[in-house]
């Protein structure tokens, strides 16, 4: 699926990068803990978080994570906005819970990478 | 053939916010110089968690990175604390991190095993009480 499905899945609103809507993914991965993300993470990965500070755009960038999406409504700030657009990484936000954006990101076709 | 480029950074321990600074630019570097998406990829992970570890555990240090044909090689030293049980800290859940860094998303035990995982060669040269130098090297 591309970014776009993702986001229409989720209802989410897209922060960055609006004109990458077309990228692929191809498998998801949720956590609040980076070192967990870093140690399973997959390529063409989306990330979905609750973690909200600089580390996060990081740890996707050293990834080559396609799209961030911030779940239960947090709202990175101006600096992380920034540094994801120099990045050229997507993020999306959502006010749905992880486990419920998860499950639905699950449901449309989206599966966790095989460890 | 034998060219050898090497980066030199220092590693601020005053701001968990920039940690990771590094590890940004040695991989854009490797991408602009066309090393192949798997290193450069194993390279960022890698060092990123040794950076990390270098602010959380040990106020900061130095990283080296030398970039060979064959090869990256990156040695980080700090003069921290030093590690009194290597074996133990190598253990993926094993963590002496405080909680706040908890809190910032790391200190899941899992930075070691990770910088293991994620390079070909890894040698741990720590003494309590004197610092820590960590050799990884990633073969491209």
């Amino acid at each position: 699926m591309t970014v776009r499905d993702v986001r229409d899945v989720l209802g989410a609103r897209v922060l960055v990068g609006e004109e990458y809507l077309d990228r692929e993914v191809r498998s998801a991965c949720g956590s609040d803990m980076m070192s967990d993300v870093l140690a399973f993470s997959k390529d063409h990965s989306v990330l979905l978080t609750g973690l909200c500070n600089p580390q996060v755009i990081r740890t996707a960038e050293m990834l080559d994570i396609v799209c961030l999406i911030f779940v239960r409504g947090k709202k990175p700030d101006e600096a992380m906005l920034e540094m994801a657009k120099e990045r050229g990484l997507i993020i999306l936000a959502t006010g749905h819970r992880m486990f419920s954006a998860c499950g639905m990101l699950y449901e449309a076709g989206l599966h966790g990478g095989a460890i | 053939m034998d060219d050898v480029i090497t980066l030199n950074y220092e590693v601020s321990p005053d701001d968990f916010t920039r940690a990771g600074e590094a590890s940004s630019d040695v991989k854009s570097k490797l991408k602009q110089m066309g090393v192949n998406p798997e290193a450069v990829r194993k390279v960022a992970i890698a060092m990123y968690e040794g950076e990390i570890n270098m602010v959380i555990h040990a106020e900061g240090g130095r990283i080296t990175v030398e970039i060979s044909p064959s090869e990256i090689k990156m040695v980080l030293a700090d003069k921290g604390p030093g590690i009194p049980d290597v074996d133990l800290a190598m253990q993926a859940g094993y963590s002496t991190a405080p909680d706040d860094i908890r809190s910032l998303g790391f200190g899941a035990g899992m930075g070691l095993p990770n910088m293991k995982k994620y390079s070909d060669d890894m040698v741990i040269d720590t003494t309590v009480g004197v610092g820590t130098t960590i050799t990884m090297r990633v073969t491209i």
